[in-house]
């Protein structure tokens, strides 16, 4: 226990020792949603139906070029090799890793989203969904991508695969995300979709840490 | 305390590196392995740090098997490998500190050991504006904080000056002095009283179907 305080005091220094990295990817998010209204015309009706699906695939994407930089840079330097013979478990330090992920994307874009929501005249009705959607279905985001960037670990051109790797099982998250956020909007009850939602936060959170584990094992064979 | 590996086969990438190997050494010992490159010496480490598996035999300390005992075989190891782990936006201090802490080690020798590998006068400087030698220098430091009995290191001497080598043989040689175990794979002519020396070439695929025909 006391590593894993240790573990996330570091993560956090590293974070903020470049947090340019994280500070990009949120900037992709933004200026990726401020695309669509320009590219798209100022049509109110359209944009307002389109707005909560926008934002959730940029959210998406915003991610998935972030899930790289999980283990590479400690796969490359040898911090990993080094971690696998301490006494913290591999499936600890993925968590760890995830959730120092979704401090520095998810909850970001979580927060942002609200704000993008404006540009596309979503019904006031939508952001407190949008939010709770978010912020519910990002930590599941960062934890499926630990299970990819583990897998991809030491490929050649593992950023394309990543991404290929990760997108279909994302799928999930984003029907229910919008999904929720249209049901609001709509008027109609979300509160299945949370729950939903929640439950598959909890399924990830118990399977990737043994998904991970093994695959960071095989790359450091 | 024994180390020792029996009958040890390794595979990469489905190529026999070297099979029916045979090592043992014995508290206060040293072991250099040679070889030339690609014989197998940084995938013996390896699989003596449990970090590669091996595709046959045994390898044990004392009298149990390491496979059976990974967490405590962990615990009784220092590995310096041909990376450094070693983070650039942390400071010298931070760097040595971290590995320090994550073995449950006191903080308060962090000073003595820079001073050791006169890395003192850079305890706060990120590791980004380090020379080469002196990261590996930072490296090397984890083996005096964290007191385990064994050793391993891979090429230890890279980028060292001719100063640093001395000083790590001292090191070494003090630890085993003290009861432990160094193993370390390397070409450069280390000066140590008495070690064994084991060369991978004599297990390579080749050498041992040669032997057989003589046989």
């Amino acid at each position: 226990m006391k590593n894993f305080f240790l573990l996330i005091k570091r993560e956090i220094k590293l974070t903020f020792r470049q947090i340019g990295d994280s500070g990009l990817v949120v900037t992709f998010f933004v200026l990726a949603t401020i695309f669509f209204p320009i590219g798209l015309g100022p049509e109110p009706d359209l944009l307002a139906k389109i707005g909560p699906g926008i934002i959730w695939v940029t959210a998406l994407l915003a991610a998935i070029i972030s899930f790289e930089r999980l283990f590479s840079s400690d796969y490359d330097d040898g911090t990993l090799e080094q971690l696998a013979l301490s006494n913290t478990p591999l499936g600890l330090i993925s968590l760890i890793k995830a959730l120092a992920h979704w401090v520095t994307t998810g909850f970001p874009i979580s927060i942002m989203a609200p704000i993008v929501g404006i540009l596309y005249q979503m019904p006031e009705k939508g952001y407190l969904v949008l939010i709770i959607t978010l912020a519910l279905g990002t930590p599941t985001i960062s934890l499926i991508g630990t299970v990819g960037a583990s897998l991809t670990l030491g490929a050649q051109r593992g950023r394309i695969l990543l991404a290929l790797l990760v997108l279909p099982l994302m799928l999930p998250i984003l029907i229910l995300g919008t999904s929720a956020t249209d049901a609001a909007i709509a008027g109609i009850s979300f509160k299945s979709y949370l729950l939903l939602m929640g439950a598959l936060f909890l399924g990830s959170l118990v399977i990737t840490p043994l998904a991970t584990t093994a695959a960071l094992r095989l790359a450091l064979e | 305390m024994n180390f020792f590996g029996t009958n040890l086969t390794c595979q990469r990438g489905g190529k026999l590196v070297f099979e029916d190997l045979n090592f043992s050494v014995e508290s206060g010992s040293i072991l250099i392995l040679t070889g030339k490159n690609g014989s197998g010496k940084t995938s013996l480490l390896r699989i003596m740090a449990g970090l590669t598996s091996h595709s046959n035999g045994l390898l044990s300390w004392n009298d149990g098997s390491v496979k059976q005992e990974p967490e405590r075989h962990k615990m009784r190891l220092n590995f310096v490998g041909h990376l450094n782990a070693i983070k650039p936006f942390l400071s010298v201090r931070e760097n040595l500190t971290f590995w320090a802490q994550t073995r449950g080690v006191k903080i308060t020798d962090v000073h003595s050991t820079l001073v050791k590998f006169e890395l003192q006068h850079l305890a706060s400087i990120p590791t980004q504006y380090l020379s080469s030698g002196q990261t590996r220098k930072l490296a090397l430091a984890r083996l005096l904080l964290c007191n385990t009995p064994l050793w391993l290191l891979d090429e230890p001497t890279v980028a060292l000056d001719p100063q640093s080598i001395i000083t790590l043989e001292e090191i070494i040689a003090v630890h085993c002095k003290n009861g432990g175990i160094a193993v370390i794979a390397t070409n450069f002519d280390m000066n140590f009283p008495d070690s064994k020396e084991l060369n991978l070439h004599n297990f390579s695929p080749a050498n041992q179907m040669a032997r057989h025909f003589v046989q």
